[in-house]
C-alpha cells in the first residue's frame, strides 16, 4: 500500500518534471521558429483576429460592468470619509495597475486560450499537424508561432480596452448617477496616475500574461492525446492552469513593482 | 538497375517504449509501381509507412527514399526528402479552416514563389485529376468522405512527388467510391511515372491495382509477390487473409484461459 503510494508519487513527480520539460523546449522552439510568423505577417493578423478581436464582446462588457461596479463601491466607501471626489483616482488606478491586466487575462484565457487549444488539439487528433510535417511544412513556424505573436500582441490591447471600459463605466456610475463633481473625477484621475509606475507596469503585466496563457493553452493543445477526452482534459486543464498561472504571475510582479512606492 | 529503386528498408527494427513493432523489415519498391502493404490491424503497416515517411526512425537497420538514409538526416535534410513524397491520411487530414482550392494549394504557396494565376490554375488541374475541379470552393465539412480522400490525393501530388503513400485509403468507403479510388491510384501512378505505396487491408480491392505485395504479420515479412502470386498462395496465413476466413493462423479468439475454467464447469462437475 505504501510502496503504490510511493510509487506513485515518483512517478507523477517524473510525469510533471518531464512536462516542465517538455513545455520549455517548446517555448524555446516556438520562439526559435518566429520568423514566420514576422515574415508573413498576414498569419499573425488573422489570428489576432480570432484571439484579439472575438475576444472584444466579453472584454468590453465585462470591463464596463467591472468599471461600474468600482463606481458604487468605491463611493460608498469614499463618502464615509468625506473624499468622493477621488473616486476617479480609485477608480482608475484599481483598473490599469490591477483589474485591467488580470481579469482580462482571466477571461482572454477563458474565452481565447480554451479555443486554442481545441483548435490545436483537433489539429492534431485529425492528422493535420502530421500531415503539414509530411509536406515539410513546421507546424511549430506555421501554425504556432503565429497564434502565440497574436496572443501576445492582442493582451495589452485587450487588457488597454478592458480598463477603459471600466473607467468609462465607473464615470457613468459615480458621475451621471451618483453625482460626484465631474472635473474632479478627471482632474483627480490625471493629477494621480502616473504614466510610468501605472500604465506601463500594468502595460508589462498584461504583456506577461498574454505570453503565459498563449503559450500554456498552445501546449496544452500540442501536447493533448489524439482523443476527445484527451482535448476536453487539455482544454479545462488551459482554463484552470493559465488562471492559476495569471494569479501567481500577478503578485509576483506587483510585489516588484510597487516595492519602495508610498 | 539500382536506379529504378526508390524505397529500399533493410532489417528495419522499431519498437514502441519495450514492445517491438516491426522486427526486421526488408522491402523494396521500384519507380512506377503500385506496392502494397497488407496485414492485419495492429501488425505495423502504418508503422512502417511512418519509417518510410521519417515520422519515426528505425532502431536498427535503415530506410532509403531516392538514395537517401533517412536515419542520417537531420530536419533540414527529411524536409528536402518529403518534397518528394506525398501522402494521403486515413481520413484525408484536410485543413478544415481551409477551402478545397486552398488545401491542394497549400503546398504550392508554402514551397515555390509561383505567382497565384499560376497556382490556380495547377490546382484546378490536379483537382480536375481527381473529378472535383466543381468542389473548389467547398469546405472540408461539405465532403463526403470518398471526396475528402480525392481532395488530399490532389493535395498530396500538388508537388509531383516521385513517391506518394496511402495509409488505409479504402477504409470506409462505399462500393462507387472504392472503385473510383483504387483506379485514381493506379492511374496517377502510371501517368506521372510515380511510386505508390498502399497499406491496406481491403484485399480485392488492391489486388486489382497492385504491381507487387507485402504480407506483414507480428512485425515481420511473411509473404510477398505479385497480385497473381498471393492468390495463388498456399501459405496459411495468405490464405487466410485472401479469402477472409474467420479462424486460422490468426485465430478467432484473444487469448484467454481456457473456456471451461472461465465458466467454473470444472469445479461443478468435480
Amino acid at each position: 500500500m505504501l510502496k503504490q503510494a510511493i510509487e506513485n508519487l515518483g512517478n507523477h513527480t517524473i510525469q510533471g518534471v518531464w512536462r516542465i520539460g517538455f513545455a520549455s523546449r517548446f517555448f524555446l522552439s516556438m520562439l526559435l521558429h518566429s520568423g514566420t510568423a514576422f515574415r508573413r505577417f498576414g498569419l499573425t493578423i488573422r489570428e489576432m483576429y480570432f484571439t484579439g478581436v472575438l475576444s472584444l464582446i466579453i472584454i468590453l462588457v465585462s470591463g464596463l460592468f467591472v468599471g461600474m461596479v468600482l463606481g458604487l463601491q468605491g463611493y460608498e466607501t469614499l463618502q464615509r470619509y468625506g473624499s468622493e471626489s477621488a473616486l476617479g483616482t480609485l477608480v482608475a488606478l484599481s483598473l490599469v495597475r490591477e483589474l485591467g491586466p488580470v481579469l482580462a487575462g482571466l477571461l482572454f484565457a477563458s474565452r481565447a486560450g480554451s479555443a486554442i487549444t481545441a483548435e490545436i488539439g483537433l489539429m492534431k487528433a485529425t492528422e493535420q499537424l502530421s500531415a503539414m510535417e509530411m509536406m515539410a511544412v513546421d507546424p511549430i513556424a506555421r501554425v504556432v508561432a503565429p497564434r502565440f505573436w497574436a496572443g501576445v500582441i492582442s493582451m495589452p490591447l485587450l487588457a488597454a480596452l478592458f480598463s477603459a471600459m471600466g473607467v468609462l463605466g465607473g464615470y457613468l456610475v459615480g458621475v451621471k448617477l451618483i453625482g460626484v463633481d465631474e472635473g474632479s473625477f478627471w482632474s483627480q484621475m490625471q493629477g494621480a496616475v502616473d504614466f510610468e509606475q501605472d500604465i506601463l507596469n500594468g502595460v508589462i503585466k498584461s504583456v506577461v500574461f498574454g505570453i503565459a496563457v498563449t503559450t500554456i493553452a498552445l501546449f496544452e493543445g500540442y501536447d493533448a492525446p489524439p482523443t476527445a477526452e484527451g482535448v476536453s482534459g487539455a482544454t479545462t486543464r488551459t482554463v484552470v492552469t493559465s488562471s492559476l498561472v495569471v494569479l501567481a504571475l500577478d503578485f509576483i510582479l506587483t510585489a516588484f513593482m510597487f516595492r519602495g512606492l508610498n | 538497375m539500382q536506379n529504378d529503386i526508390l524505397v529500399e528498408i533493410e532489417d528495419a527494427v522499431f519498437g514502441y517504449g519495450a514492445r517491438p513493432v516491426l522486427k526486421g523489415i526488408n522491402l523494396t519498391a521500384k519507380r512506377g509501381q503500385v506496392v502494397a502493404i497488407m496485414g492485419s490491424s495492429g501488425c505495423g503497416k502504418t508503422t512502417l509507412l511512418r519509417l518510410i515517411g521519417g515520422q519515426i526512425k528505425a532502431g536498427q537497420g535503415t530506410v532509403r527514399v531516392a538514395g537517401e538514409s533517412l536515419g542520417e538526416l537531420d530536419r533540414a535534410g527529411l524536409y528536402r526528402v518529403r518534397r518528394k513524397m506525398g501522402m494521403l491520411f486515413q481520413f484525408g487530414a484536410l485543413f478544415t479552416d481551409m477551402s478545397v482550392f486552398d488545401n491542394v494549394a497549400f503546398q504550392l504557396r508554402e514551397h515555390t514563389d509561383l505567382p497565384d494565376d499560376v497556382i490556380r490554375d495547377l490546382v484546378l488541374m490536379k483537382l480536375h485529376a481527381v473529378g472535383l475541379r466543381g468542389a473548389a470552393q467547398l469546405m472540408p465539412a461539405e465532403l463526403s468522405g470518398g471526396m475528402a480522400r480525392r481532395v488530399a490525393l490532389a493535395r498530396a501530388i500538388a508537388l509531383e512527388p516521385s513517391l506518394v503513400m496511402y495509409d488505409e485509403p479504402f477504409a470506409g468507403l462505399d462500393p462507387i467510391s472504392l472503385g473510383v479510388t483504387g483506379n485514381l491510384i493506379r492511374r496517377l501512378t502510371d501517368t506521372l511515372g510515380l511510386t505508390s505505396l498502399v497499406v491496406t487491408h481491403d484485399v480485392q480491392e488492391s489486388l486489382k491495382i497492385v504491381d507487387y505485395v507485402y504480407f506483414v504479420s507480428e512485425g515481420v515479412i511473411v509473404a510477398e509477390g505479385t497480385a497473381a502470386e498471393i492468390r495463388a498462395s498456399g501459405l496459411p496465413y495468405v490464405h487466410q487473409f485472401v479469402h477472409g476466413e474467420s479462424d486460422g493462423p490468426v485465430p478467432f479468439h484473444y487469448p484467454a484461459p481456457p473456456y471451461v475454467d472461465d465458466l467454473r464447469l470444472g469445479a461443478q462437475s468435480a
